[in-house]
């Protein structure tokens, strides 16, 4: 498959005796949007980070746009400049003010000048309806605010893939819309997208493909009305009673 | 609470508080300052009686506060107090960079710099566990003794090296404890833009740990400028010598408070300082933490 922009083939992670991801598999095409769900402890988040290199995987591999994450001679940085990732908890730099945390990257890794950088983060804020907020500091932003900054400053990159770890999660509910909408936008200017999420509604609009994860393996996939409406595995069908009630 | 709903409906701009509630409210508040002011007058006026109507006081009045020898040594000790000055600046310079860099070294994990993380724990155990008064002793007396060509001489270079050595270990302990406070998703999310290892702690980790150990590197700054005192042990003539050189002439001891004034003088603003970026850093916390 070599349209597959994101490739991971039976991989194996452990912290200590508690392993997380036992022989994960999973691709990702050019273009498309895959939602991973799940409950916790079955190995999403740690997915996502071993696809970015935060986490060394113990067997498998890895692969991204063609290059291998988790070859020993792996350059990271070069890979994670292909693909970005936004947080749970946000993780904006406190001491900088938003045009300052999404101009640092595209400055000091690209090595794009101070001007044209400050011209491309106002041009994303404005897209996103962030442009007054350019000099403020992320404390004065809701949390709503803060997490859209987070994923313009990983755009700013211009990344060739976006991965969400439950972005959404630590956000009062009323501002759960303003961030997915940007998701969306995402999704409709073309960019892949792998996402896990508890937002079971946002899953069925926005996937072109759900994966089900299950004690660190994909345990099944498919499009959003069959995994959510008419699951195969037991496991599954006892997941999604229990998240939509 | 229905009273209160009422009252705040009737007159929206000023919150509601029972009067009765803000009578007692302002009565606490004037016995509080009332029993302050009392128990202040009381307890100095206990202690300059009890001082004052001594046996001794008279004696001691005389052998420590002096005017007469207060004003002889005053321009004597406050010309020397440059010496300490100088001491002060060149040794905090040079105790920045040293212990920024060993509390790097001390907190990397790349295999090759194993060595000088032993020489980094090593060094900064001997350090902290010796008296700074034989540090300066030890280099200020032995290492010219040695009569090695090409290092200097001066007990004024020692003594401050000494001093450095000695303040670089607590130093890079401040560092390295502000470093590893910065919480792992900082650094997680540099990384993931694409910066690098020397980048992050660069742009990242490094800014925002300096910030929160300011208060606490100023502490040590406060004791530092004092400490110069005690290179006074070597000979050169800074303001402890300068008294000294004056207590030991005229058999009295006023210059001591001379030159603990000066000392004083020279660490109050540092110490007022700390206070102030230490106060403002809680209110920003305060206001930041929506």
């Amino acid at each position: 498959m070599a349209l597959d922009l994101l490739r991971v083939d039976d991989v194996h992670k452990a912290f200590g005796t508690n392993a997380v991801l036992r022989g994960m598999t999973l691709s990702v095409a050019a273009h498309e949007v895959v939602v991973l769900i799940g409950a916790s402890g079955s190995g999403k988040s740690t997915l996502l980070r071993c696809i970015n290199g935060l986490e060394p995987v113990d067997a498998g591999v890895i692969m991204v746009d063609g290059l291998d994450v988790t070859a020993d001679d792996a350059d990271l940085d070069a890979v994670r400049q292909r693909v970005g990732m936004v947080f749970q908890s946000f993780n904006l730099f406190p001491h900088m003010s938003v045009l300052a945390n999404i101009t640092l990257a595209p400055r000091k890794v690209l090595g794009v000048s101070a001007d044209e950088a400050e011209q491309r983060a106002r041009d994303l804020l404005t897209r996103f309806g962030l442009e007054a907020k350019a000099d403020d500091y992320p404390d004065r932003l809701s949390g709503g605010q803060q997490q859209r900054v987070a994923i313009v400053r990983a755009l700013a990159m211009q990344p060739q893939a976006m991965l969400f770890d439950e972005v959404t999660s630590a956000l009062d509910p009323e501002l759960v819309g303003e961030v997915l909408d940007v998701i969306r936008g995402l999704k409709e200017s073309g960019m892949t997208i792998l996402m896990a999420t508890h937002e079971m509604g946002f899953a069925r609009d926005v996937a072109d493909r759900i994966c089900f994860l299950d004690a660190g393996r994909v345990l099944e996939s498919g499009p959003p009305a069959q995994i959510l409406g008419d699951p195969h595995e037991a496991r599954t069908r006892e997941f999604l009673a229990r998240v939509l009630g | 609470m229905s009273t209160n709903a009422g009252a705040s409906i009737a007159e929206p701009e000023v919150p509601y508080v029972d009067p009765a509630r803000r009578a007692r409210r302002q009565r606490r508040g004037r016995r509080n300052a009332f029993v302050a002011t009392m128990s202040t007058v009381v307890f100095f006026g206990v202690v300059a009686i009890a001082v004052g109507s001594s046996q001794g006081w008279p004696v001691v009045q005389d052998a420590f506060f002096n005017g007469e020898y207060f004003t002889l040594a005053w321009p004597e000790v406050l010309a020397a107090l440059v010496i300490n000055i100088k001491i002060f600046v060149v040794a905090e310079f040079f105790i920045l960079i040293l212990g920024l860099l060993l509390a790097l070294t001390r907190l990397s994990k790349s295999p090759a710099l194993l060595p000088l993380r032993i020489v980094g724990t090593v060094y900064t155990d001997v350090f902290r566990g010796t008296p700074t008064l034989l540090v300066v002793l030890l280099l200020g007396f032995g290492v010219p003794a040695l009569n090695l060509s090409g290092l200097p001489t001066d007990p004024l270079v020692w003594g401050t090296i000494a001093l450095i050595l000695s303040y670089t270990a607590y130093v890079a302990e401040v560092f390295r404890s502000g470093i590893a406070s910065i919480h792992p998703s900082q650094r997680a999310a540099a990384r993931s833009l694409g910066l690098g290892n020397v980048q992050t702690n660069r742009y990242v980790v490094l800014p925002q740990a300096i910030r929160r150990v300011i208060p606490p590197l100023l502490n040590d700054f406060v004791s530092l400028q004092k400490d110069t005192a005690l290179v006074s042990v070597l000979g050169p003539i800074e303001a402890l010598r300068a008294a000294q050189i004056i207590v030991y002439g005229k058999f009295n001891y006023t210059p001591y408070i001379v030159a603990a004034l000066l000392f004083i003088a020279l660490t109050i603003p540092m110490a007022r300082f700390t206070d102030w970026l230490t106060a403002r850093q809680e209110r920003q916390r305060s206001s930041g933490s929506r």
